[in-house]
């Protein structure tokens, strides 16, 4: 569903990303994992098209990536959550859901109360400005709108962050219900424990280049993944 | 719901009238004696300044971008459609005719430099832009000075006095009425979602880009209605007029009406455009109230006298007659 071929990025002289090369399928979740400034964010800002790739390519159900403008890869059905909770602070939390509906919005009323059957807390909360919700519900109510875009695949970049480790559980959750659907995801988490175990299949970047791939389960027993980032 | 929408917008429509008929009464009654005109004068600067105000705040309040340029946009529109009003003159139309045909002129021409100056200058976020607006209109201002057309550095004299406090205050109402539809539109809340979150409306699908642009041709557009207004009542002008000291006034309204409530614009604009008329007997010390003005909002009230809240005629009445239908809805 989405391929990535030889990716190179650079910021200036930086060789961000060197040679990155992945895949997902259709119905997977994937992770990606790595330590901090190992180019994850980045491979992620440059699928979604806010970086610009030196040389490469990438594909999503067959549509060339690196020509799509970053605002119409929503019309390809595909959905970013980005890093740190981007909603809409001082708007409610059903008008931001409808934002997420803006580039589709045919049968919004009927997405929204699928969004909001998964998500009670939020439906509760609807008429709440999102800024005041609590940071879990915030990163629900990034999800939801993301989901309002009916996506083939959400990339989510660190969901985990800055959540307390009950509320990292409930949201991974969440991702594997999701995924349920039909919907594929890429993960991107320094969380590499919980990530792991809800991943089909997994990536290890290290300073822009994948040094380690394969299945989520292998990966969480490969003593480099375990030394590097499970800490045993 | 639809239904209940026209009954609101024709009910602030009844309300415009009902203040139109009041102080037009108060002019043909004569309540102020002897300084009738005078008066008419300060109710339409009042007027066009609402205008260039609120299309200000389409900017700063609703798009969340500062721009110390206004005055640029203003001074062409005011000199486009004294230009155009000039050449037009004696070709049939009536007096309003020419003033709409004028000022459409002028909305246009601004219109279009805001998209050329915001296509580059919108790249620019906070602070950066606020200093390429600011040196946007000091451009704009020094070619007036140079340009035979408008006068050169002289006086531009002679324009038509087409504007009075009637025609002033109507345009006004449909200003108001198109940018608040503007603001209650897909279009204003895809505008807001920008200001609240850039990288969330983008990762939504919003061509951030565009829109800013768009916006701000917009706000462009009306300033440069309010600029042809103003040129049709002072029927004098001189790009000294439209000097950064103008555009800091304009920003000042808006921030001490509230950034975000085209309500506080239009209370902002009234009150302070009227304020030196008001003061002129201490005219040395005008100055001075005007920054303790500023002072004190920003102390005690940071996000403007009015903040994001609009005032709402249908929402007040409908208070009025059921006080216990409020309390209930809390809202």
């Amino acid at each position: 569903m989405l391929e990535i071929k030889d990716l190179h990025v650079n910021y200036g002289a930086v060789h961000a990303l060197n040679g990155v090369s992945m895949t997902v399928k259709d119905g997977e979740i994937v992770s990606l994992i790595g330590a901090n400034g190992a180019g994850k964010t980045t491979t992620l800002r440059t699928i979604t098209g806010l970086e610009k790739a030196a040389s490469g390519s990438i594909t999503f159900d067959g549509h060339d990536l690196r020509k799509t403008e970053p605002s119409k890869i929503i019309t390809l059905k595909l959905a970013h959550v980005p890093e740190g909770r981007h909603i809409f602070p001082q708007m409610t939390v059903e008008e931001n859901l409808e934002m997420g509906a803006f580039a589709d919005p045919t049968d919004m009323a009927k997405t929204m109360a699928d969004v909001y059957e998964r998500f009670p807390r939020l439906k509760e909360r609807k008429r709440q400005l999102a800024g005041t919700l609590s940071g879990g519900e915030q990163q629900m109510l990034a999800v939801g709108r993301a989901l309002m875009g009916k996506p083939k695949m959400i990339l989510m970049d660190e969901p985990s962050m800055g959540l307390s480790p009950l509320l990292v559980k409930e949201i991974f959750e969440i991702i594997k219900e999701v995924n349920k659907q039909g919907i594929t995801i890429l993960l991107v988490e320094q969380n590499a424990k919980m990530a792991l175990a809800i991943s089909d299949r997994a990536y290890v970047l290290e300073t822009g280049t994948i040094t380690i791939e394969g299945d989520a389960q292998q990966l969480l027993n490969d003593p480099r993944v375990k030394k590097a980032y499970l800490g045993q | 719901m639809t239904k209940r929408r026209l009954a609101s917008y024709g009910l602030n429509l009844v309300g415009a009238a009902l203040l139109y008929a009041l102080i037009t009464l108060a002019f043909t009654f004569n309540v102020f004696g002897k300084s009738t005109t005078y008066i008419q004068g300060i109710c339409t600067t009042a007027c066009y300044t609402i205008i260039m105000v609120t299309s200000l705040n389409l900017v700063v309040g609703f798009m969340g971008e500062f721009s110390m340029g206004h005055a640029g946009f203003v001074s062409v529109g005011a000199y486009v459609s004294a230009i155009v009003s000039g050449a037009m003159a004696g070709r049939g139309l009536s007096d309003l005719g020419l003033l709409l045909v004028a000022i459409l002129a002028g909305g246009l021409a601004a219109g279009i430099m805001g998209v050329a100056v915001g296509i580059p200058a919108l790249r620019l976020r906070g602070d950066y832009l606020a200093i390429v607006t600011m040196a946007f209109a000091e451009i704009i201002r020094v070619c007036f000075c140079n340009f035979s057309i408008t006068g050169g550095g002289k006086t531009m004299s002679g324009i038509l006095k087409l504007s009075t406090f009637d025609r002033a205050f109507w345009i006004m109402v449909v200003c108001v009425t198109i940018m608040f539809l503007f603001v209650r539109s897909r279009f204003g809340r895809t505008v807001q979602a920008i200001r609240e979150d850039y990288i969330a409306a983008s990762a939504s699908g919003i061509n951030v880009t565009y829109y800013k642009v768009l916006t701000f041709a917009i706000s462009a557009f009306f300033a440069g209605i309010g600029g042809g207004v103003y040129a049709h009542y002072m029927t004098a002008m001189i790009p000294t007029n439209f000097n950064f000291n103008y555009s800091a006034e304009l920003l000042s309204e808006v921030i001490i009406g509230g950034t975000g409530s085209l309500t506080g614009s239009i209370i902002g604009a009234a009150f302070l455009s009227s304020l030196p008329e008001l003061m002129r007997d201490f005219s040395t010390y005008r100055m001075l109230a005007y920054s303790v003005v500023l002072v004190l909002v920003m102390l005690f009230r940071p996000g403007g006298i009015f903040g994001r809240w609009e005032f709402s005629l249908t929402r007040l009445l409908g208070s009025l007659t059921h006080p216990k239908a409020k309390a209930t809805k809390g809202a």
